[in-house]
């Protein structure tokens, strides 16, 4: 956020601490390179030139000790299930999930096998569900724009919460 | 491939003996003379399933003896989504989708695969436009699934570079499988019978428009990597697979190829309308990691000849032959295969004679290309493991199915 292009030049700017660290939280969103099945190969075109989620602070990390995100991306069974889970864990607070296609979100086109987990939401809270089966890398930017839209809302819900307890 | 050839490669893999035990050292200690307080120990690492370089949800046991691998065992079913048994509740028809999600980087071949089975078992006669546009899509396909290999490949060996530049030539790719096949991934174009759709006429000036530029690319891509005093002693020498464990292991596609062996399914078992195009197979001698590198990267270059080729003499007709809305193929049993981007990739078919199929299973190449690292890891160190298994090319869906 530039933001002398809000306060003008040498001056002050009043902010909630928490306002201030959820903006740095959201235009800095690092993702877990963690693909699953052939939605990886979307998300990695989203890290590609064309789609180019760099400019939107949007970067993988190889560890999930430095991830805010994890992104779900592909059928999740009861094999990997657990290592999804202890994944989640790993990753430090905040930290937000998203279920990127149809697998992830509800099981998709293998739902009727019986080793498939119907939906990774069974496994790890999921802040944001993109459809698709694979979802464009259009459709990941959108989902990355409502977790942006829910981290600022989220921030707002509780100062006001706050103000009206005041 | 000429039958002298043929007879030369034998030859030469009967001379390599048979298969060597794997290579595990004897003595455990490192320091001798007995001080007990300075031995080593064995440490058991899981690279995987979650790896940036495991290209996947490959999990492998790797045993190690300071940074050297003494014994690895890769263990799968991370991904096993139960696609052949899904199968059995599908109509031929319908089975194209589950197929696509088997072998997700290059979808047209295993599309290609299934439809050459279901037309052998149910004789439908497939007209040679359809051919034709099937055997252009799949050398596209070839291309893209290759350039996705040299992106992570490059990862793997540390370079980040040609990653971002394959995106480029993918995305332009992707935008003619869209254009003629409606989706950037699971295209479900090649069904039994034909293609789904003709050969729209705005795609050729996009593909006439990529093929002018791809010779000049891959030459950057050679610029890139080829060249690159980091990347050269990563691979030389590195991840040796002899032709004699290659054929042991039934592994296919460019690891066989990279290993000296010219087996190559367009040219030993033509199908399609391979017969008639004038192609080369490339051929690597001595099977370590660079020699699987170059074969891939000169199958590219291929692979854009052959494209043009098929576009050139792109024949008129039907693109499609009459197949009924339910296919009720007769009773019995039938093998097809075509070479994918990683080897035979093969789809076969038992059928009772009703609409849907009684079993399906899928010939997965790199499932058996992957089975070589119990073999190869062991000996090298766990950097190069690394690179070993990401010149293997392997594919988790396909793997697990």
């Amino acid at each position: 956020m530039a933001l002398d292009r809000l306060t003008g030049e040498n001056s002050v700017l009043f902010v909630r601490s928490e306002q201030l660290f959820d903006t740095a939280r959201r235009n800095s969103l690092w993702y877990l390179l963690f693909g699953i099945a052939c939605c990886a190969i979307e998300m990695m075109h989203a890290g590609g030139p064309r789609f180019d989620f760099d400019r939107f602070g949007i970067f993988h990390r190889g560890t999930p000790r430095q991830s805010d995100v994890m992104i779900v991306a592909g059928t999740v069974n009861k094999k990997m299930a657990h290592t999804v889970k202890r994944l989640y864990e790993q990753m430090p607070n905040p930290k937000w999930v998203i279920a990127m296609g149809a697998c992830a979100s509800t099981g998709g086109p293998f739902r009727m096998y019986p080793n498939v987990v119907l939906g990774v939401d069974q496994v790890v809270p999921v802040d944001v569900y993109v459809p698709g089966c694979p979802p464009r890398p259009e459709a990941l930017q959108y989902g990355f724009m409502q977790l942006q839209e829910k981290i600022r809302s989220t921030s707002e819900e509780r100062l006001a919460a706050r103000r009206d307890r005041a | 491939m000429t039958a002298d050839q043929v007879k030369r490669a034998a030859d030469a893999i009967a001379a390599e003996g048979t298969l060597v035990a794997p290579k595990v050292p004897t003595g455990l200690r490192r320091v001798p003379g007995g001080v007990d307080a300075l031995a080593t120990e064995h440490l058991v690492v899981n690279m995987g399933p979650q790896h940036p370089s495991t290209h996947g949800v490959l999990h492998i046991l790797l045993e190690l003896d300071g940074e050297e691998i003494i014994a690895a065992e890769a263990s799968l079913g991370y991904l096993h989504r139960g696609i052949e048994k899904l199968a059995e509740h599908r109509r031929y028809h319908q089975i194209g989708t589950l197929l696509d999600r088997a072998d997700y980087v290059s979808g047209f071949h295993t599309e290609w695969a299934y439809s050459m089975a279901v037309e052998r078992l149910a004789e439908i006669e497939v007209p040679a436009r359809a051919e034709w546009i099937r055997a252009l899509m799949s050398e596209l396909n070839r291309i893209a699934s290759h350039l996705l290999w040299l992106g992570t490949f490059g990862m793997d060996t540390g370079a980040m570079g040609p990653f971002l530049y394959i995106m480029r030539d993918r995305e332009a790719l992707l935008d003619i499988f869209e254009t003629v096949s409606g989706a950037r991934m699971m295209f479900n174009y090649v069904r039994p019978g034909g293609v789904v759709m003709d050969f729209p006429l705005q795609a050729e000036p996009l593909i006439r428009a990529f093929l002018d530029t791809w010779d000049g690319y891959l030459d950057e891509y050679h610029d890139l990597l080829t060249g690159n005093e980091i990347f050269r002693p990563r691979v030389k020498g590195i991840g040796v697979i002899p032709r004699s464990t290659a054929v042991a292991f039934g592994m296919t596609g460019a690891c066989l190829r990279g290993s000296g062996l010219p087996w190559d399914l367009r040219k030993t078992r033509p199908y399609g309308p391979y017969a008639e195009l004038d192609f080369e197979v490339p051929l690597g001698t001595t099977g370590d990691n660079w020699d699987r590198y170059m074969v891939r990267m000169e199958e590219m270059r291929w692979a854009a000849r052959l494209a043009r080729q098929l576009l050139d003499g792109l024949p008129e007709g039907d693109f499609t032959a009459k197949v009924p809305k339910v296919l009720r193929p007769p009773a019995g049993e039938v093998y097809a295969a075509v070479e994918s981007p990683r080897g035979e990739l093969g789809v076969h078919i038992l059928s009772d004679g009703s609409d849907v199929p009684y079993r399906l299973r899928l010939r997965s190449p790199a499932l058996f290309n992957l089975s070589v690292v119990d073999e190869v890891l062991p000996g090298s160190l766990i950097a190069d493991a690394v690179v070993t298994v990401g010149s293997l090319d392997i594919v988790l869906g396909e793997i697990d199915r």
